[in-house]
């Protein structure tokens, strides 16, 4: 084990405790994105590629993408037309 | 606090004291007048008497209701003020054991893992170092991962499609929007279509620019991967997802006016159903024909080669072609209920 890898996994349990006790549940969501994406590198470390590549697309992008639209429909991300509204 | 709340707490307990202390006395001049009233000359001594120890005996019985609702009020209040204290930090030190507890078992078990990479790891046996020495001869491919969960264990690959299929299945019967029998749209799609209008990207330049250059780019990439996961690492699952990512960020840009041109329900519908099915006759072919060794009559071609390794390649088209789309639906679907 060496620096890179003790730093990788630091930031992966920096951000596990993050995206749990974030109170704005975009900002969790991106960290949760960011969490994705280091595990995604890790993989590659521990050398299995093929998770790489599913962690890096599903972990990060399309569970990211389909939580986003979630949140929107829930209201819990400000759009656009509210600060639209807001401004008129 | 609101005005309902505090009135709501305030006044059955004003109400009950008032009736716990003042209501004796009032019961007091009540009877008393009462029994100075009914004592009028023709009454007897013994009827006096016996009105006298009724009246008593209310009293007694009021008594004890009052009693009792005091009691029953005061549990209320204990249970509206300390209780719940005392509960919530109970909750806390419940979660706290079980927590800890969690963890320890966790890290316990982790602790008796084998060392990655220990060559003396239960998971190092025969089974994996014959997959290894004759994989490539077996399958013809030369990423062994896709030979694994395409040729050897590809009747797990089955259920695992099935499962996204059937989840599709699932969100589709949640969250679709019919339309009425003849067509036009029930009043719950206008309203779905009328707030998904906050998601358009109302000509977004950098978005549409960016989307322009990207979108050629994932697909490539999603259809380079999917192509090659006999040669290198990937596959049809990673390589669906990819595509996937490509498509949505294609409908975020440019809306589902144009995205509609080339992707309707019916093309999900078709793609899922021939992949599907496509995957379920090939395996059933090479189980019958191809297991335990017996020539299957399908080439395997020369490893390294773009075409090779049989039946592999075409297997993970068919799964890419049904994890792009079901991803692309769940994302339309959560988005407005529908294509």
């Amino acid at each position: 084990m060496n620096f890179v890898h003790i730093i990788l996994l630091g930031m992966l349990i920096v951000c596990a405790l993050a995206v749990s006790f974030t109170r704005n549940l975009l900002t969790s969501l991106i960290v949760y994105m960011a969490y994705s994406l280091i595990m995604a590198v890790i993989w590659m470390f521990l050398q299995s590629p093929d998770l790489a590549i599913t962690e890096a697309a599903v972990g990060a992008g399309i569970t990211s993408v389909l939580f986003f639209v979630t949140l929107k429909k829930i209201h819990a991300i400000k759009g656009d037309s509210e600060h639209e509204q807001a401004q008129k | 606090m609101s005005k309902r709340r505090s009135d709501w707490q305030t006044r059955p307990q004003a109400r009950i004291r008032k009736w716990f202390h003042e209501g004796f006395l009032a019961l007091d001049d009540e009877i008393i007048s009462q029994i100075s009233q009914d004592s009028e000359p023709h009454q007897s001594y013994e009827a006096l008497l016996e009105a006298q120890e009724e009246a008593v005996e209310t009293r007694k019985h009021e008594r004890t209701l009052a009693l009792d609702r005091l009691d029953q009020y005061n549990v209320l209040v204990w249970a509206r003020t300390r209780g719940r204290k005392v509960l919530s930090a109970l909750h806390v030190i419940l979660a706290l054991v079980l927590s800890i507890m969690m963890i320890f078992f966790l890290l316990e078990t982790v602790a008796l893992m084998p060392r990655f990479g220990d060559t003396q790891a239960p998971g190092v046996n025969e089974v994996s170092q014959r997959y290894i020495e004759k994989g490539l001869d077996e399958t013809g491919a030369v990423n062994i991962v896709a030979g694994m969960i395409l040729d050897y264990r590809a009747f797990d690959t089955l259920g695992e499609a099935t499962v996204l299929f059937l989840a599709a299945c699932a969100v589709l019967i949640l969250l679709r929007i019919d339309r009425n029998k003849d067509g036009s749209p029930v009043e719950e799609l206008i309203a779905a279509e009328s707030d998904d209008r906050h998601y358009e990207p109302r000509s977004d330049r950098i978005l549409q620019g960016s989307a322009k250059i990207l979108t050629p780019i994932i697909l490539l990439f999603g259809i380079y991967i999917i192509l090659n996961g006999h040669l290198s690492p990937g596959g049809g699952f990673s390589g669906g997802a990819i595509i996937s990512a490509g498509l949505i960020l294609y409908l975020n840009a440019f809306g589902f006016e144009k995205s509609g041109r080339f992707f309707t329900n019916k093309t999900f519908v078709m793609v899922s159903f021939f992949s599907l099915s496509f995957y379920g006759i090939a395996k059933t072919y090479s189980f019958y024909f191809g297991a335990n060794g017996l020539d299957s009559g399908i080439p395997l071609g020369t490893p390294g080669a773009i075409i090779s390794a049989g039946l592999i390649m075409p297997l993970n088209i068919a799964v890419g072609l049904v994890v792009a789309c079901t991803m692309y639906i769940f994302y339309a679907l959560f988005r407005k209920g529908g294509l």
